[in-house]
């Protein structure tokens, strides 16, 4: 059942109004404050005017404590497109910003801003714009924010959201029900101020453009009807609907059911079914905004109730004190046994705990009963099930259900009585017999069943993130066990290879690369200890220096090259002619022996190598500590390379004891093109000493060398297994090293003598505090996941 | 200025429990009167023994459970209570077994479940149903009707009657009811009942005596006036919105409707609808007992469905079951499924799709 426009249209011409069910007939108690005029209330010497008057956020200040301000001057801005300012009532002077008692149910403490009136009321410069028409509706209804309007009726909603809409609109209803007894600010507005609402809501339509506007009065306000109908009689498209008078009629959500016969789904707008609906004191303040410039400052407030001298309808500054419109009211304290103020009107309206309290936009009463005038009998009785709430609810709810579920805390029952749906206008409780508070138990439960939302997402939050943390340390563990078997199947293979072919994983694996090495050894060992005297030095201040490294490597070949040609021509028994710079006679001789020295040395360091290579590889993991491994042979690799260089050193350095100096040539190889021109010299300049200082020289060597490895080996060894112990899979940070390494490993290798012990120390310690800092990390990561 | 609080709507109707209460106190007393006119002051009588033991178990009770007496005894829900009962049982019934009654509708029924508002079951007809079947001969002795009878039979003899058993003269209960021609009379259900079974028709039965000067042709002397004077008071309540039309309205329409249904079938052995509605208690029970807020259904829907199936219920027991009259057993039997009807006829709330609650 959605009635169509044209429906709803024909009906309206008819005067035919639908009706919404429930509803009670309070008494009005209107005439006590409609009979007279709308009063200016005299100027208060100081206003409390609260940055947050709507729903929504405040906006930012813009004064500070003792500035000067003009009436009507923005106290904030709009910060969000929630938020409309607030603007100071009068002209005066900032006397502080604080946290001041505020109109709020609970009688919270909001931000208020303090201003002192200087008493000359003097505008802030405006700037009106009564040809709105020409004007874009986009700085029209920047114009509305800027002006503060907000909701006047009720709830404070942001005017310039509301106008700024891509729905159609079919119907414009302008509220002028006013259903609450006591309360009529909007009918004496209706009755005075017919003009500016009618121009108001001219600006509204322009804003909007509706199909149809509506301007909604309960019937018990006959003279407003008749001066708006007045208004409306050229204007076809504005039409006056008399509402029967029943509370809530006023209510946003049931007078669109009068008007249009339509519902508000669930959770959606009013937008959602064609309406829009505002207040015709919004429509008048509107009109002052837009046509006038003024900000909203001020409203009518009605103040009634036995207990004032004068009751009536008082246009109040925003920010006024409610104990100042209460003393110009005439306040008759007498009147009232237990002192009570009403902010609104009897039905929703609140109690103040505060005189203090200012006055807001969405103040539109203040009630100031006499004892015994309302009749609010607090004597709960057990409920008998009369439904005479049921009967009463505007929503259709079943009050009753509610009420006994919201009282047994048993929220999700009184959320499946759509507890939510109830607007709390409290028409259950007024009719009921036994005098149960039931809005009071209703917002209870409302607020338990927010926090208990509240606290449920936070608990959800924490459960999400439990759950993804559990998830991620699952997948690690499992990462981790899929590496230790890895590893372990590497190791078991490690394991079985020498196990059944030992010898042969000598010459298969291991080997050739031992042969290199072993060349490369032999080479560097003779380059050594002929030219360390010359190379270390050189060497030490530029330890990055590559090409002596190439050039070695290329000596290297040389060496070799000339060693093969050497055994060749040792063989063939032949003295070698080409051997120019050596003795022709020993030469064959030494170079025989020579090249047997080299090839038992070269096969014992193979052999040396192949043990210390295979070790790590054993008991360090390959996987997870790669660059250990690595270390660890280089380490192995330059150990052996000096430990033989320090043994064929010492036997070179026999030798040539033996020979002493008959035989200086011995130390220069027959081949070595580069270092060949310094060794001469070397020789040259201490024909007798250079063995000796060699071979003590390539102890050291071999000493230091050792040393280092050690370390390295200790260093490295220590890492990796406690790596491998905590087990977090650092590839991606040793992917670098190990590059760095791999390269360096050949240079390494080569120039172990010569590329420097502070370069190599240096890599082995960077790599060792790598290697720990890894473990630590590591180590704490898994503090983190226990 | 330290201002008092308290919480929205600070306005109420003046109407509340008690008054309520009181103004179904007052609705009865057409009725009451035309049980006096027609059956004597036993009604009167048995009314102050009722309410009495009612005040005097529920002070007790609500003592017992630390309740406040005064506030609670002020609600008038008590007193309803025992005049419900009291208008119900014959008004000579002794003195002992109205105290039962009315001890165990308060104390029982009513007390034991949590007090006013908490009790499932209707206390007066629990009671009722109870001193039936506990002590079936003295529930059903119903005096005939005041011209039918052949003593009369003052206040103090009533009185005496219900304390000692006997009235002054030595009478006891069964020769006061004792009709002129020495034939004992029941009430009209109970003698239709009985003759059916004895394969009399239903048009002759009507001719008996006790039908004449009956509201209606098949309205019994007495009975139907009295039930007529219960309809006034009900239509009263309603007027005060105290009781809304859906249960009076769908139970004596079920009845009508039911009553007919049998009595177009078979018109020898069926009564019409008139009759089922005139005589026994249906009117009464109608406006004044399925009407009890605390035990009946709740939302408008409901109300017509527990209003119709207590009517359906009168008219099957009576029909086709053991007692003549079956007000009390339709209520209690609907009771019981007040709250399945009131979950499945929730009504669609403001703004929720249709065909939803």
């Amino acid at each position: 059942m959605f009635p169509v426009y044209e429906e709803v249209l024909a009906r309206l011409d008819k005067g035919q109004l639908s009706s919404f069910p429930g509803g009670v007939h309070p008494e009005g108690h209107k005439g006590l404050s409609n009979q007279t005029q709308i009063v200016d209330l005299p100027l208060a010497k100081e206003y409390v005017v609260p940055v947050r008057q709507h729903i929504g956020t405040e906006g930012t200040l813009l004064v500070r404590p003792g500035d000067k301000v003009l009436k009507g001057q923005p106290l904030t801005q709009s910060s969000q497109p929630f938020s409309v300012p607030v603007h100071a009532p009068t002209s005066g002077t900032i006397a502080g910003i604080a946290q001041h008692v505020t109109a709020h149910p609970s009688g919270l403490d909001e931000l208020c801003v303090t201003l002192k009136a200087d008493g000359h009321d003097t505008w802030y410069p405006l700037s009106p714009c009564p040809d709105y028409a020409k004007v874009e509706k986009v700085s029209l209804t920047e114009k509305l924010c800027d002006a503060g309007i907000s909701g006047m009726g009720g709830a404070g909603f942001p005017s310039h959201i509301k106008v700024t809409t891509n729905k159609p609109v079919e119907f414009l209803i302008i509220n002028g029900v006013e259903c609450e007894p006591y309360i009529t600010s909007d009918d004496r507005l209706m009755r005075e101020h017919a003009d500016g609402i009618m121009a108001g809501i001219e600006i509204l339509v322009h804003l909007l453009s509706p199909k149809c506007v509506v301007i909604a009065i309960e019937d018990n306000k006959p003279e407003a009807i008749r001066v708006l109908s007045k208004q409306v009689e050229t204007l076809p498209h504005i039409r006056v609907a008399t509402v029967e008078t029943k509370y809530p009629a006023g209510g946003e959500k049931q007078l669109i059911q009068v008007v249009t016969g339509r519902e508000v789904p669930r959770k959606g707008l009013p937008l959602d079914v064609g309406v829009t609906m505002f207040n015709v004191g919004t429509c008048f303040a509107v009109a002052q905004a837009i046509i006038e410039g003024k900000p909203l400052v001020e409203r009518i407030v009605t103040v009634t109730g036995q207990a004032v001298k004068r009751p009536g309808n008082y246009r109040v500054r925003l920010g006024t004190p409610v104990n100042h419109v209460l003393s110009q009211a005439g306040y008759l304290g007498e009147k009232q046994t237990t002192p009570q103020v009403i902010m609104g009107g009897p039905m929703m309206g609140f109690t103040l705990n505060d005189a203090a309290v200012p006055v807001v936009k969405t103040t539109n009463c203040l009630l100031v009963p006499a004892t015994g005038e309302l009749t609010n009998g607090d004597d709960e009785r057990a409920c008998i099930r009369c439904s005479a709430c049921a009967d009463a609810c505007p929503a259709t709810l079943l009050p009753q259900q509610l009420y006994w579920h919201s009282k047994a805390k048993e929220y999700d029952k009184a959320q499946e009585y759509n507890l939510f749906d109830c607007i709390e206008c409290g028409a259950c409780a007024y009719v009921c017999p036994s005098e149960i508070p039931l809005v009071h138990y209703y917002r209870k439960a409302k607020a338990d069943i927010r926090l208990e939302l509240d606290e449920k997402a936070k608990a959800d939050k924490a459960k999400e993130r439990f759950e993804a943390r559990k998830a991620r340390l699952e997948r690690e563990k499992e990462e981790r066990e899929a590496k230790h078997r890895k590893a372990k199947e590497a190791r078991l293979a490690a394991a079985a290879q020498p196990a059944t072919d030992a010898p042969a994983s000598q010459s298969s694996d291991t080997a050739p690369k031992d042969k290199v090495a072993a060349a490369l050894a032999r080479a560097k060992a003779r380059k050594a200890a002929a030219q360390k005297a010359e190379a270390q030095p050189e060497t030490a201040p530029a330890p990055q220096e590559e090409a002596p490294a190439a050039n070695d490597k290329k000596a290297a070949v040389a060496a070799a090259i000339a060693r093969a040609k050497a055994k060749k021509a040792a063989q063939n028994a032949t003295p070698p002619a080409d051997s120019a710079d050596a003795a022709p006679a020993p030469e064959g001789e030494t170079d025989n022996k020579k090249a047997a020295v080299a090839a038992a040395i070269a096969r014992a360091k193979a052999k040396k190598a192949a043990q210390n290579a295979t070790p790590p590889a054993d008991s360090a993991d390959a996987a997870p500590a790669p660059e250990g491994e690595t270390d660890n042979k280089k380490a192995a690799v330059a150990a052996a390379i000096a430990r033989a260089k320090a043994k064929k050193a010492a036997r070179e350095a026999q030798q040539s004891a033996d020979d002493n100096s008959e035989k200086p040539p011995v130390q220069t190889e027959p081949a070595q093109p580069e270092p060949a021109q310094k060794e001469p010299e070397a020789t040259q300049s201490s024909p007798a000493a250079p063995s000796a200082e060699e071979a003590r020289k390539a102890r050291i060597a071999a000493a230091v060398a050792k040393a280092k490895a050690k370390k390295a080996a200790k260093d490295n060894d220590g890492a990796p297994e406690q790596a491998a112990k905590t087990g977090t899979g650092a590839q991606e940070t040793t992917d670098k090293p190990d590059a760095d390494k791999q390269t360096d490993a050949q240079a390494d290798s080569d120039t172990v003598q010569k590329k420097a012990d502070p370069a190599d120390e240096k890599k082995a310690r960077i790599a060792a505090a790598v290697a720990k800092a890894k473990a630590k990390k590591a180590a704490r990561d898994n503090g983190n996941n226990d | 200025m330290k201002l008092n609080l308290a919480s929205s709507p600070h306005l109420r109707a003046k109407r509340d429990t008690s008054q309520v209460m009181r103004l179904v106190l007052y609705a009865m007393l057409p009725g009451i009167a035309c049980q006096v006119v027609f059956f004597g002051w036993g009604v009167i009588i048995q009314a102050f023994l009722a309410v009495a033991t009612a005040l005097a178990t529920e002070a007790a009770i609500l003592s017992l459970r630390n309740k406040q007496v005064k506030r609670n005894l002020s609600d008038y829900s008590a007193v309803l209570t025992a005049c419900l009962l009291a208008v119900s049982i014959p008004p000579t019934l002794p003195w002992w077994m109205t105290v039962t009654g009315t001890f165990f509708a308060i104390a029982i029924v009513k007390q034991l479940y949590g007090g006013l508002g908490y009790n499932l079951f209707n206390p007066a007809m629990v009671a009722y149903v109870v001193l039936l079947v506990s002590f079936p001969a003295a529930m059903t002795q119903w005096l005939p009707p005041e011209g039918v009878r052949a003593t009369a039979l003052s206040f103090t003899d009533t009185l005496s009657l219900i304390f000692t058993g006997y009235t002054q003269t030595g009478l006891d209960v069964t020769q006061i009811r004792d009709v002129a021609d020495g034939m004992t009379s029941a009430t009209p259900l109970d003698q239709v009942k009985t003759g059916l079974t004895r394969s009399s028709t239903y048009s002759e039965l009507l001719a008996s005596p006790i039908y004449d000067g009956g509201l209606f042709d098949s309205g019994a002397a007495g009975w139907s006036w009295v039930s007529a004077a219960w309809a006034l008071g009900g239509l009263a309540l309603w007027r005060l919105k105290v009781i809304s039309w859906h249960i009076p309205g769908s139970m004596i329409a079920s009845v009508a409707l039911c009553a007919l249904f049998f009595h177009l079938l078979n018109q020898d052995i069926y009564a019409s609808p008139v009759f089922h509605l005139i005589n026994g208690s249906v009117l009464f029970g109608a406006f004044f007992i399925a009407t009890d807020p605390v035990s009946a259904s709740t939302t408008a829907r409901g109300r017509i469905v527990f209003g119709a199936l207590i009517g359906f219920w009168i008219v099957i027991i009576r029909t086709f079951g053991g007692y003549p009259d079956a007000v009390a057993f339709a209520v209690i039997i609907m009771n019981m499924a007040v709250p399945l009807i009131d979950y499945y006829t929730r009504p669609r709330t403001y703004g929720h799709p249709r065909g939803k609650a």
